[in-house]
């Protein structure tokens, strides 16, 4: 697509945004390819692929066996032939039964090398719960590949982001974990809420990793969240505002690089910082973003709090789950101790 | 066995119809009284029905994300299976596991949503009966389309140089999600798997119930007679989607005729029938069935749904201190069977 091409903004959803960008990097370059469950004739659970097998074919939208250990590594293998592989993990739960050729091969192998292999594919995987799958299918585990040295670690909440977050993963020489939240996609039988749905441009642009992007300006309060949860926080946001409490809302859109100069900025200016994630509270993203503004700038921290779940497995029935997904309530009941 | 395939498959059109109750117009997977997602196993009956006749509560069967007819089949509890699927305190699982994932120990069933993850635990369970020199057995159910999973085949292996009690049951419904068989393996007939690992492997091609039944009674004698694990492969089929909710827009229309054509429970009806049992016998059955089924649906509805604060409790049996206590503080007692 030329940099001509008009300026049309059209409000997308957030998987046509990440479809676009895969379809636009498929016609420049015949080494991406597209590997995983179900994402040719179905265009994947999530609609991760739709579309695409009428333009590509199933030669590069691969269907694969159920077999994540032979398809993930056959996309590290294939990266470190010098191809783009995306190969899809249906849903981040299932990464267990592969997890030595993500977390030992994908994600090392650069480094083993002394820096002379590169692993260029990206990993993407559906991630989070509300709507009642219960434990094995329902996990955020942000946490669990941000720790892992050498793998990126991407999560949009727009379409705006999801695109250009996605030119970037394809186009990045290492190896890039790009989750994004059902609830965000816009299918149909699951209905996302409405900030998702964003105009997006036709033309490709990209969003670099390691820019957290200020979803909402705020004085009083910084919430610090991603995905699924960066509306949440906007919608109290929107309710403490009415209480006169002004708050700013960071997305931060990648984990791993994190884009620590946003975070600590904000608190700087708000003297105040609740952390929300869907994830395990324990040893995950909320404690780290705490300790990162502690350790650089411990002063400027007036009060902290952590909405996560509370490191039980995700529940089955419904009021089981809410108790445990942090929903607009808790994020704003934060935000109020910490007034 | 007629009992048990006709209490599966009015079980999962009551199912179908409480899970769609609440998701209409615009299908929402998240709404309803059984929200989540629902595999039902329509068509999968002879399976679970012909492999659990010959299996005692001290036996042990895994299932996977399709688990209805074998649980019933194993005699799992009718009434807190239910419950657990409606999301209920009473439930198997006390609202915690859903329908993917129902625990009943009473007659050591178990299954999981993580394709051909419940085959090393029934190897497991297998190791156990025979370190403690009993003669009961493990059976490991799984899809046509999980016999490529290393889960699978790392367990074969295990199973055949411990020559341990287990039988593997590949439940071949010709699809996996999306997937035909054809575009995932090259090799139709999944049963010969088993002779790379030098066991016997058998593979029944029709919905009959009476044959699965005496393909299975072998391969569950053998491994009860400790003569070692087996692979037993079983045609069925996939009346439904996937899932509920599931377009089944890859699936042609022919596919989808021919699934409803190959009735196990009618075949079965007309055996019964060649053998001089009357219609009035074989329709007090399949009545007797959906009274079962209906008394638990009712039952389970009425219960209460969780309190919140539960969702603490459970992680583990014995919790670091500091950690919520596990303890109900409600009576379990109440379940049929
Ligand atoms: C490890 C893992 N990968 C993928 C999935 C998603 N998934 C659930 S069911 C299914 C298809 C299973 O097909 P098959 O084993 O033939 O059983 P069927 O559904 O036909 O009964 C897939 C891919 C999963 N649950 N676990």
């Amino acid at each position: 697509m030329s940099k001509q091409s008009q300026r049309v903004e059209r409000d997308l959803t957030m998987s046509r945004g990440m479809v676009e960008a895969i379809a636009h990097e498929m016609r420049e370059n015949d080494e991406v390819f597209y590997m995983g469950e179900d994402v040719a004739d179905y265009g994947g659970i999530f609609d991760s692929t739709q579309g695409l097998l009428d333009e590509f074919g199933y030669d590069r939208i691969m269907d694969v066996p159920i077999s994540e250990t032979a398809y993930l590594g056959a996309a590290v293998g294939a990266a470190q032939e010098g191809m783009r592989p995306i190969a899809e993990l249906m849903f981040v739960d299932f990464f267990g039964v592969a997890m030595d050729q993500i977390y030992n091969q994908m994600a090392k192998n650069t480094y083993m090398s002394g820096g002379n292999v590169s692993v260029p594919m990206v990993l993407t995987a559906a991630v989070g719960g509300t709507y009642n799958d219960a434990a094995q299918h329902s996990q955020t585990l942000y946490g669990t590949f941000a720790h892992v040295p050498g793998i990126k670690v991407v999560v949009p909440s727009t379409a705006y982001d999801a695109k250009g977050l996605m030119h970037n993963a394809i186009r990045d020489d290492d190896p890039v974990l790009y989750m994004f939240h059902k609830r965000l996609m816009g299918i149909g039988w699951m209905p996302a809420p409405d900030g998702p749905k964003t105009p997006v441009p036709e033309e490709d642009y990209t969003i670099p990793f390691g820019s957290a992007d200020v979803k909402r300006e705020g004085e009083d309060v910084t919430i610090v969240t991603l995905g699924l949860h960066v509306h949440r926080a906007l919608e109290a946001a929107e309710q403490l505002a009415d209480d006169g409490v002004d708050a700013e809302v960071v997305d931060l859109r990648s984990l791993v690089p994190l884009d620590t100069d946003t975070i600590v900025g904000s608190v700087e200016k708000t003297g105040r910082l609740v952390v929300v994630d869907e994830d395990y509270r324990s040893f995950g993203v909320t404690g780290e973003i705490v300790a990162t503004v502690a350790d650089e700038s411990l002063a400027a921290l007036d009060a902290v709090e952590r909405v996560a779940v509370p490191d039980v497995p995700i529940p089955y029935a419904r009021p089981l789950e809410q108790e445990v997904i942090p929903d607009v309530d808790d994020i704003a009941a934060a935000v109020e101790r910490t007034q | 066995m007629y009992a048990d395939m006709v209490t599966a498959r009015h079980y999962e059109e009551r199912l179908q119809e409480e899970y769609l109750e609440g998701k209409q117009p615009a299908f929402d997977i998240s709404a309803g009284p059984i929200p989540g997602e629902l595999h039902l196993a329509a068509g999968h009956e002879a399976s679970g029905a012909g492999v659990c006749q010959h299996l005692r509560d001290d036996d042990t069967v895994t299932a996977p994300h399709r688990p209805h007819h074998v649980a019933i089949a194993k005699g799992v509890d009718l009434k807190r299976m239910t419950a657990e699927i409606f999301g209920r305190e009473i439930g198997l699982g006390k609202g915690k596991g859903g329908h993917m994932h129902l625990f009943d120990p009473e007659v050591k069933f178990a299954c999981s949503g993580i394709i051909a993850e419940g085959c090393p635990p029934a190897a497991g369970a297998a190791m156990a009966a025979k370190k403690r020199n009993t003669d009961s057995v493990a059976v490991a159910f799984l899809g046509e389309g999980a016999i490529d999973q290393g889960a699978f085949l790392e367990s074969l292996n295990l199973a055949a140089v411990h020559d341990l009690p287990v039988v593997f049951v590949i439940e071949d419904n010709d699809w996996a999600i999306s997937m035909p068989k054809e575009r995932v393996t090259d090799v139709q007939d999944g049963s010969q798997r088993a002779k790379g690992f030098d066991m016997p492997g058998v593979r029944v091609d029709s919905d009959d119930a009476v044959a699965v039944y005496e393909a299975a009674g072998e391969a569950i004698g053998r491994a009860r007679d400790r003569n070692g694990p087996s692979v037993l492969e079983l045609q069925v089929h996939r009346r439904m989607g996937h899932f509920m909710g599931d377009p089944e827009t890859y699936r042609s229309d022919e596919d989808q005729d021919a699934a409803q054509a190959r009735d196990s429970i009618e075949r079965l009806a007309e055996t019964l029938r060649g053998h001089g049992v009357d219609d009035a016998t074989i329709d007090s059955l399949r009545e007797a069935a959906h009274d079962r089924v209906e008394e638990a649906i009712e039952w389970a509805k009425e219960q209460p749904q969780p309190e919140p604060e539960a969702a603490h409790e459970d992680v583990w049996v014995n919790p670091p201190s500091g950690v919520t206590d596990t303890e109900p503080e409600y009576d379990l007692a109440g379940g049929d069977d």
